[in-house]
């Protein structure tokens, strides 16, 4: 049994259905060849090896139609009330949005959608958007027609032009612009490691499913050749230095192609509006009232070189990993200072940003410690007792090594765990690998939760998480002081806290 | 300012919850239990390790299904006012969580196997943050038809969209 407490919009049908631009099916099959690239590459190597080339021409039409398909069965409908969808061969699904749940409008334009003029518009709905669920795509509208369908559902007076980065109208407050001096931060975003791991990725199914070992043809086989031939010593230094080479590059390569003419903008009526992208270009528009607040993520190796990346915190916003991916970037790698001015503006002023926190005392910090330390405790003894019996002494120096890791950790996630409240916002901060300060307006908060461990309630700490439908859902305040949580959680819901305290009100 | 601190949630869960969990808890140690028969049956019995290790696992299984469903029953406690659900659950790691009717979105009965075959429901009261869901395991029946009622009629009034 399932009761949905809201009531559902009500049923107004009066728009005709409509298809998307047939421009699509030039788009379609391209996009679905290339995902089926490594198992028709496997067809036509099999299929030539016999002397054929049936199978790979066979498999590839078979793509294509049903690439086609998807146009001919996909229908959109937008009515004064709702945007409608539907869409599938086999299994038909519809989906419907109610216009005033309508959070977020993201316009992006790959490669063959600029070619042809056209835009994929996503539209996000909040609670649910953070699995795919609530999240309606609209994939191959002309970009006349994206533009402004976004205008149209996010209530803002329509402006002229037809590129997905509007002209600046005048009252539009430029708020950031890309600085080709960050640039100088991308190899530091490691983005580069998921690139290679996606060609490892793809150098392994075309092994698999085409039977194609490439270390034994061409360019490659004389690499893995000479590599053979060189001192152990030498091999690690040449493939290091490689691998660092490689990902210096393409972490900056990734950053100029997602980055690439950053502006942040605000209109008149307060909507916020990224734009960016090189090759693929990509417009997202915030309503000011879906921005509840910021996160400044400072990984360790930006934190290095003193930058960090502002990431919106807002309802109807995907966050996934990696900046790049999500529509939610309010600045790309930039310096700390830059951000933190960001946060500010964008945030009408406040001083959460910057203001000073309260760090979370001396038991919080103990914790962090030891659960810094232990695991490479525990190996070091496991490891300790091996060695005893006479095993080998060098995985006992690693796992002392990892001791020593751990400790370095442990102190900087304690040095970094603190919040307050200011301005009306929740700050919260916390981590290392991955340093983020948060600020999360008050009134976004939906409810608590508390969190304490055995070891925790030994040590009189909680770790108190505000849930929010925005962002990441939710902040953690972690290894708070009890009695802390409960002050934070009765200064920002007293109404809530009044009737579960167990003392009674202090006169 | 005095430390002020929250109290429990004044309810208990229904007292046919600690077999339940028992009960629940029985396959996965029987499922180890088996692999590790199998496995030391491979192995060749009776070397002074391999009873250690039978030992172990079955002072584990024991402490496990004898301390975990007390302990988890004084734990696991629930409350719904006019305007708020407060839960309590876990027993090792612990977890209170409070949500406002008013921001309330679904309301949830389930009934597995092992439920069922206690006459229990677990409700689940769902907010618009993917974080915030409030569960409450192992309630009687009645008492759960009941909260979902009260839950489903007043967060109706209450209005908006929950966001």
């Amino acid at each position: 049994m399932s009761t949905a407490v809201p009531t559902a919009p009500p049923p107004v049908e009066e728009a005709e259905w409509q298809r998307l631009s047939p421009r699509m099916l030039f788009i379609h099959p391209v996009i679905e060849i290339g995902r089926a690239l490594p198992a028709l590459a496997g067809l036509f190597i099999a299929g030539t090896s016999h002397g054929s080339p049936w199978p790979g021409l066979i498999g590839t039409v078979v793509v294509v139609a049903l690439s086609l398909t998807r146009w001919f069965t996909t229908r959109l409908r937008i009515t004064p009330q709702q945007v409608q969808l539907r869409h599938g061969l086999v299994r038909r699904k519809s989906i419907a949005t109610a216009r005033d749940r309508i959070r977020t409008v993201d316009v992006t334009s790959h490669l063959l959608h600029r070619v042809l003029g056209l835009a994929r518009v996503v539209i996000g709905t909040g609670s649910n958007d953070r699995h795919g669920g609530g999240r309606l795509i609209l994939d191959g509208l002309t970009l006349d027609a994206a533009t402004r369908l976004r205008d149209d559902l996010l209530h803002r007076p329509p402006i002229e032009g037809t590129a997905p980065a509007p002209a600046v109208t005048p009252g539009d407050v430029e708020l950031a612009r890309l600085d080709t001096r960050w640039i100088r931060y991308a190899p530091f975003t490691l983005s580069g490691v998921v690139t290679g791991l996606v060609i490892w990725g793809f150098y392994w199914r075309l092994a698999g499913e085409g039977g194609v070992d490439l270390a034994r043809v061409g360019p490659l086989h004389a690499v893995v050749h000479a590599l053979r031939a060189m001192p152990t010593g030498q091999r690690v230094t040449v493939v290091t230095l490689g691998l660092v080479i490689f990902v210096a590059v393409t972490s900056t390569v990734g950053y100029v192609l997602a980055f690439w003419n950053f502006r942040l903008i605000r209109h008149p009526g307060g909507t916020l509006q990224v734009t960016r992208g090189l090759i693929t270009t990509r417009a997202t528009s915030i309503e000011r009232r879906r921005l509840v607040g910021a996160t400044i993520s400072e990984p360790l190796p930006l934190r290095a070189v003193g930058a960090a990346r502002v990431v919106a915190v807002a309802t109807g916003l995907r966050t996934g990993r990696g900046a790049e991916r999500g529509g939610e970037v309010l600045l790309p790698p930039a310096p700390l200072a830059t951000g933190v001015a960001l946060v500010r503006r964008v945030l009408d002023g406040t001083s959460a940003a910057t203001g000073p926190l309260r760090p979370h005392g001396a038991a919080a910090r103990r914790r962090r410690l030891v659960r810094g330390v232990l695991p490479g405790v525990l190996l070091s003894a496991v490891l300790g007792v091996v060695w005893a019996a006479g095993g080998p002494a060098w995985p006992l120096a690693v796992s002392g090594a990892l001791v020593l890791v751990g400790l370095a950790l442990g102190v900087d996630r304690a040095a970094a765990l603190a919040h307050g409240r200011d301005d009306g916002y929740l700050v919260t901060r916390g981590g290392s690998l991955v340093r983020r300060r948060s600020v999360l307006a008050e009134g976004a908060i939906i409810g608590w939760n508390l969190r304490s461990t055995f070891f925790q309630r030994r040590l009189g700490l909680v770790s108190l998480e505000a849930t929010t439908a925005a962002g990441r859902q939710g902040y953690h305040v972690t290894d708070v002081p009890a009695a802390e949580a409960t002050a934070i959680v009765g200064a920002i819901s007293p109404d809530l806290l009044e009737q579960f305290r167990s003392a009674p009100p202090a006169t | 300012m005095t430390d002020v601190l929250l109290r429990d949630p004044a309810h208990l869960v229904s007292r046919r919850a600690r077999a339940y969990w028992l009960v629940r808890a029985l396959p996965g140690w029987l499922l180890i239990g088996g692999v590790l028969t199998a496995v030391l049956v491979g192995a060749g019995w009776s070397t002074p390790v391999t009873g250690s290790i039978v030992w172990t696992a079955i002072g584990l299984a024991v402490l496990h299904l004898v301390v975990m469903p007390w302990w988890r029953f004084r734990v696991h406690r629930w409350e719904v006012t006019d305007t708020a659900v407060y839960t309590q659950s876990g027993w090792f790691d612990q977890e209170r969580r409070i949500a406002p009717i008013a921001r309330v979105q679904t309301v949830d009965i389930e009934r597995g196997p092992f439920e069922q075959l206690f006459g229990l429901a677990n409700v689940t009261v769902t907010t618009a943050s993917a974080r915030g869901p409030l569960k409450i395991h192992a309630l009687d029946r009645g008492t759960a038809e009941h909260i979902v009622a009260w839950l489903t009629e007043r967060a109706q009034t209450a209005g908006g969209d929950g966001t």
